[in-house]
């Protein structure tokens, strides 16, 4: 690779290749992700994508940067470490919808009032893909299947919601096929301080087909971004769901190391742990 | 959404970047298709795609060696004029399935080289510089027989009968 020319979106694809289904939305997400990289004009030395399990956490993977794909539901944890360990670092942390809201949903809460300098990106199918289809927080309640007859009656999860209620810094919806409005929001969630969400609509194709009509739904926000959380939740609590781009950019001070705490070295730790 | 249909292309080198990116961006969507085709052990729409992203590749590098003396920009990807999400000479990542015929890649391809001959037809019937507008024309020929070719193909692989999708062992089983 030559250094001094400005990296293109190819530079960040690592040499596997995706298993997942084609038709899938996540590979959508993946060209957002590297075309938003090459125009952050990052180095892939510069950055970590870090995941749980899932489909969508497998995106690390195909990625040339550094990568950590983890523990189920534990991604965030993970960021957040790396983040106030590496601070010089860009932290990207991508999932799904049963990886984040679910076994993962009490550190998405905590993550979100922590307000680190991160991103978070979840790939949301309102569905267990990886594990062949179960409903997930973001399933609609009369989402008829074999493994969940007649639909599960109950009520979804609202991530972008509860994201403003917990204290995320900046909060966007996107759809992974609008690829150009996906990267320019990843780019933005990476520049705003603090803790960003963004909500990806992406369809799997293989056990909610019918999410191939999303692409028809989608639409502009009727009006722009508010700093007004309680006006964004009041907002998104009426969209329709389908309008994608930025909801709500706050100015909340991102989470430092040492706020309200004396800095101490690993020697000093060690003096005071000493019987 | 985000489209940016009015933008009009200002200068020579704006044109060949948006053209050698097109080909670029086609070469490494074939092939990214080509490497769903092969894990999904589809193998005959894997070398499919492997021969259009051949074929891109030899256009593009003519576009490069026209590009020599004026030079080619480093755009961002926002930065691009496209009239739609992404560039118009891609395949539609949506419509591959893992049990596609050739038929289907090739109106996958139909459709990628007609958008791309609208762009360079968008931008004839748009520009006002009397040379971009013959650096243009030029490059609508070739999408157009670039859209013969593709037809000439599909006469060979006609569409299949309903049912080429139907699987014995499907994925989505729910056990
Ligand atoms: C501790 C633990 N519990 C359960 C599982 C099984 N499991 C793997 S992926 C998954 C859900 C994935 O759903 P989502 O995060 O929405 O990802 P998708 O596959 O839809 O992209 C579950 C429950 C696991 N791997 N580890
Ligand atoms: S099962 Fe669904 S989420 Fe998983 S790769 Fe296939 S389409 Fe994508
Ligand atoms: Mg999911």
């Amino acid at each position: 690779m030559n250094v001094s020319a400005p990296l293109k979106a190819s530079d960040f694809k690592s040499d596997l290749k995706p298993v997942w289904c084609p038709g899938c939305g996540d590979y959508h997400v993946l060209l957002s992700l590297t075309k938003a990289l090459a125009d952050l004009e990052r180095k892939p030395e510069e950055v970590a994508v870090i995941s749980g399990i899932g489909c969508s956490s497998r995106i690390p993977a195909y990625l040339k940067c550094y990568g950590f794909h983890g523990v189920h539901g534990r991604s965030l944890p993970l960021g957040t470490g790396l983040k106030v360990a590496r601070p010089d670092m860009t932290v990207i942390v991508a999932g799904g919808d049963g990886d984040g809201f679910s076994i993962g949903g009490n550190h998405f809460l905590h993550a979100c009032r922590r307000n680190i300098d991160l991103t978070y990106i979840v790939m949301d199918n309102r569905v267990y893909g990886m594990t062949k289809g179960q409903p997930s927080p973001t399933t609609e309640p009369d989402w008829d299947s074999a493994l969940s007859p007649g639909g599960t009656g109950l009520n979804p999860f609202h991530p972008l919601v509860i994201a403003l209620a917990s204290g995320a810094n900046f909060v966007a919806r996107a759809f992974s096929g609008d690829i150009r409005g996906t990267t320019k929001l990843i780019s933005d969630a990476v520049n705003h301080p603090g803790f960003s969400f963004i909500q990806i609509l992406s369809p799997c194709v293989t056990f909610r087909p019918e999410q191939k009509e999303w692409k028809s739904a989608i639409h502009a926000p009727p009006v722009e971004a508010t700093d007004d959380p309680a006006r964004a939740a009041r907002r998104i609590m009426t969209d329709d769901g389908f309008n994608v781009g930025v909801l709500y950019r706050g100015d909340r001070r991102p989470y430092k190391i040492g706020d309200g705490v004396e800095h101490k070295t690993v020697a000093d730790l060690e003096q005071e742990f000493q019987i | 959404m985000s489209a940016n249909p009015d933008n009009e292309i200002s200068s020579l080198s704006e044109l060949l970047t948006h053209a050698y990116a097109i080909e670029e961006d086609a070469i490494d969507r074939y092939h990214m298709l080509g490497d769903q085709m092969e894990v999904h052990n589809n193998h005959e729409l894997a070398k499919l795609f492997r021969d259009l992203a051949g074929h891109e590749e030899k256009h593009a590098a003519e576009i490069k060696a026209r590009a020599e003396t004026i030079g080619l920009m480093n755009l961002k990807s926002s930065e691009y004029k496209w009239p739609d999400t992404e560039g118009p000479e891609l395949a539609a990542l949506d419509e591959a399935h893992y049990r596609m015929t050739p038929w289907h890649a090739l109106q996958m391809a139909l459709k990628a080289e007609t958008r791309a001959f609208e762009f360079f037809d968008h931008i004839v019937n748009t520009v006002t510089d009397p040379e971009i507008k013959k650096w243009a024309e030029e490059f609508r020929e070739e999408e157009a027989e670039h859209v013969t070719l593709v037809e000439r193909l599909l006469e060979k692989n006609p569409e299949p009968p309903a049912g080429w999708a139907d699987d014995d062992d499907p994925p989505n089983l729910q056990e």
